[in-house]
């Protein structure tokens, strides 16, 4: 994977660009002393790293705006961060670039329940917006895994999911508004506590744009009434062919859980050492979880029971208490971790059609054999959100490289049954390459349009989503 | 009027690429005014491409007529959940409308409030641009952060980015079980907190609306899991008593409106403000109604009145769907997001072939 080479214009004029930041922003804002910049060389895809040229990290709309203004008039290119959590990349920055960081940016600016909405600064973590508000009975539905950590405005750049938006839907269902700082300083409220756009939607292509199209510092975002109760049910299954039909039966039954997750035997083990989540030993795992009354989920448990013993599972367990149904979860959102406990991985995200589960989970099962790497599969299958993990050792070379061919694989196979590169993490620098496996060169130039009206220099996070061939002409 | 209705989207590229002035984009013509343009129709554009009810997933060719679309999810027991309006008694207008049609103008019904809007079931679109390229974005799958969202971008965009040729959608499950609850409340004020009180609830309402004199709320959903909320959402809010009629289609077209021989607003803005506007709208004679818990206002008011006016503290936009007035029918948006929208604009339809119409 390649990134472009730092701009020597821009690296000569360092300390001119440090000092002019200096002098607009208060003291303490700018990081500039190699120290300092190592913490921000990388993010969660540690596999890639490069210390930037200068970080700034801003308390408020105006001073992220007086920061992109000298970027822009002095041409530097500019990387938005919020806490680093990327999978894809999203803030892996450019030796010539300033790394802008919303995560002084955390305060709740507004919490209206009778209009359901909450308005945050950007930098404010997934979970502590539903902490703000889960004391009066209310919560902020895109879950993440990451969501202890994770900004909102990294969810609002990658459009993050989570385990419950079978239900609730991704960042995009749950955003209303936003204030944006666009390259050139000019700052844009778009949207707001109202539901639907006036003229363009340009909230859609501002959700998911990975920084590309400005910086995002406040949100307005729906909140919902948490449920009366929910409660999972495990099942176990002899194959993950098998588990996929069921998946399958469940939704066009009309049953429509709040999340169905599902775990091969790997990360079952990993997450069973990990977490103690009592998951039974069996080649494919499914974790479906129901909301409502206590009656409504016997009701719901009861259909999805039915349709589970037509596949003849081994396992059928019920959560009986709220410690089991945490456990439970505590297992699959540890199941990252837990992974990275025992082994280096690489974590995939692309999206299938429900229907192509037991193909694709056959197919990748192959590739593992043919590449000789090892795969634990972990991820959304109600929505098709498949998250294979290809397990490399680092330290031994050409293992990533290796690791890296067979992902490409598996993306491939995703887009060839009818899916996508990536369900909720987003393209970064990590998957832009193969962008051209999903699309074709006409349906790249539309997206690129969008961006030179927003960016119009293509000074914002430019290395990323796309195949720097392909934004060759664009880039500075 | 010359009507151009190419046979597939290939000969739709070449009719746009060959076009010399601006079109008037047509599915079915329910919702927008006579074309005082060349047509540019979308009626060869039709059939199912693709239906997987256990993926909840349909893809469709954008002239296919709603109604055929709801036909065909029917038959699997499903529907698309986001209850598209149907203009034609607001408007006055006549013909079958499309499923891009619905898309162009991200029409949402009632079940808005809960599930969302056109725009949140969208997956995927092709449409062709202002220079006859073919677009593909987005695709069938329910989770996709590939590249920017141009697909959802559509929705709302009344084609002026190109013409919608295939969509594909998230449908959901029908539910088991309706139910409508009703309470009398003659003021908005009461009604949005009411409204308000039952969407904060735990009980999943599907629909919340004030029709002037009754606050109206819909729960779906299993049978007994109906009687349940229903019972709950009594309790709550005292008063509340089942409704026998369905109530949710005229809500959705703002039938009793349209006979008025008034203009006709459809406001968007906070639920809160719903409230203020509706009381304000009301004091100076207009016909109201509250749909979304108060977040979308439909008013009848006399002819050329600027609505507009009794809302500029309020945010949100409101959008004149009948009458002529001397201010536009759009909301304008503030000034920095407006040039967005034109730069956009530019860029995918260089020869404004698909400008606005009015």
């Amino acid at each position: 994977m390649e990134l472009p080479s730092p701009n020597p214009a821009i690296l000569d004029r360092r300390a001119e660009i440090v000092a002019r930041l200096k002098a607009a922003l208060p003291a303490g804002t700018v990081i500039d002393d190699p120290r300092g910049l190592v913490a921000y060389e990388c993010d969660a895809l540690t596999a890639y790293r490069c210390p930037p040229l200068a970080v700034a990290l801003p308390r408020s709309t105006q001073e992220v705006a007086e920061a992109l203004k000298i970027c822009h008039e002095m041409g530097v290119p500019v990387v938005p961060r919020g806490a680093g959590t990327s999978l894809a990349g999203g803030s892996l920055p450019t030796g010539d670039a300033v790394v802008i960081g919303v995560a002084r940016l955390t305060r709740v600016l507004e919490t209206d329940y009778a209009d359901r909405i909450i308005r945050v600064e950007t930098g404010r973590t997934n979970l502590s917006v539903t902490g703000a508000v889960e004391a009066d009975g209310f919560f902020y539905a895109p879950d993440p895994s990451s969501q202890l950590a994770c900004a909102i405005s990294g969810n609002i750049g990658m459009n993050s999911g989570g385990a419950h938006c079978l239900k609730y839907g991704v960042t995009t269902n749950n955003l209303l508004g936003v204030t944006m700082v666009l390259m050139d300083g000019t700052v844009v409220e778009i949207g707001g506590a109202h539901m639907d756009a006036g003229d363009l939607d340009l909230l859609s292509v501002i959700c998911g744009s990975e920084g590309q199209l400005g910086i995002v510092t406040e949100a307005t975002l729906r909140i919902l009434p948490k449920p009366e109760g929910a409660r999972p049910v495990l099942m176990g299954f002899g194959s993950s062919r098998v588990a996929g039909a069921c998946v399958s039966d469940i939704i066009e039954a009309g049953v429509l859980p709040v999340a169905i997750e599902f775990m091969d035997r790997p990360c079952i083990r990993a997450c069973e050492a990990f977490a103690h989540a009592g998951y039974p030993d069996v080649e494919a795992l499914l974790i479906i979880e129901v909301e409502g009354s206590p009656a409504e989920i016997d009701h719901q448990l009861r259909l999805i029971r039915g349709i589970a013993e037509r596949h003849g599972p081994e396992v059928i367990r019920e959560s009986t208490t709220a410690e089991e149904s945490a456990a439970i979860w505590l297992g699959r959102k540890s199941a990252f971790g837990a992974m990275g406990q025992i082994n280096d991985y690489m974590c995939l995200d692309g999206t299938i059609p429900v229907t192509e589960l037991p193909l694709v989970l056959e197919r990748i099962g192959e590739l593992s054999a043919q590449y000789g790497l090892g795969v634990a599969n972990v991820f959304h299958a109600g929505d098709g959100n498949m998250h294979p993990l290809i397990l490399f050792d680092a330290n031994k070379p050409g293992d990533l490289e290796l690791c890296e061919q067979m992902g490409a694989d598996i993306l491939k196979l995703c887009v060839e049954v009818g899916g996508c590169l990536t369900g909720e993490h987003g393209v970064g620098v990590e998957k832009r390459d193969l962008m051209t496996v999903q699309f074709s060169e006409d349906d790249l130039e539309a997206q690129l349009k969008v961006k030179d009206v927003f960016d119009p220099k293509w000074l914002l996070n430019a290395a990323k989503v796309f195949p720097l061939a392909v934004t060759e002409g664009r880039r500075p | 009027m010359t009507v151009i209705a190419p046979a597939c989207e290939a000969e739709l590229a070449e009719a746009i690429r060959a076009a010399n002035g601006p079109f008037a984009i047509r599915g079915g013509g329910t919702r927008s005014p006579a074309a005082d343009r060349p047509v540019l129709s979308t009626a060869g554009l039709v059939g199912v491409v693709l239906y997987e009810p256990g993926a909840l997933t349909l893809v469709v060719k954008a002239g296919t007529p709603l109604a055929e679309v709801e036909d065909v999810l029917a038959a699997k027991n499903q529907r698309l959940a986001f209850e598209p309006m149907d203009h034609r008694p607001v408007l006055g207008t006549s013909g079958d409308p499309t499923i891009g049609g619905a898309l162009a103008v991200n029409a949402s019904g009632p079940r808005r409030v809960q599930a969302g809007a056109a725009r949140d079931f969208l997956l995927g679109a092709v449409f062709v641009d202002g220079e006859g390229t073919r677009v593909r974005n987005g695709g069938r799958v329910m989770k996709n952060v590939t590249g920017y969202d141009l697909a959802r971008l559509q929705a709302g965009a009344r084609g002026s980015l190109g013409v919608l040729t295939e969509l594909s959608f998230k449908v959901l499950p029908v539910p088991e079980r309706v139910a409508t609850l009703a309470l009398a409340c003659d003021t908005p004020g009461r009604a949005v907190a009411e409204m308000s009180r039952a969407l904060g609830s735990p009980y999943e309402v599907t629909g919340a609306a004030w029709d002037g004199a009754r606050v109206l709320l819909r729960i779906e959903g299993f049978a007994d899991s109906v009687a349940y909320r229903a019972g709950e959402l009594a309790r709550i809010i005292p008063g509340l008593a089942p409704a026998d009629e369905d109530p949710w289609p005229a809500l959705r077209d703002g039938a009793a409106l349209a006979p008025m021989e008034r203009d006709i607003w459809r406001v968007s803005l906070r639920a809160s403000h719903g409230a203020v506007l509706a009381e304000r709208l009301r004091e100076a004679g207009a016909a109201v109604q509250l749909d979304w818990g108060g977040a979308l206002l439909w008013a009848a008011t006399a002819p050329g009145t600027d609505l507009r006016a009794e809302m500029a503290d309020l945010g949100g936009h409101a959008t004149r769907l009948r009458g002529q007035g001397s201010t536009p029918a759009r909301h304008p948006d503030p000034a920095p997001v407006a040039a967005l929208a034109a730069g956009l604009r530019q860029k995918f339809d260089p020869r404004g072939l698909f400008a606005p119409e009015g």
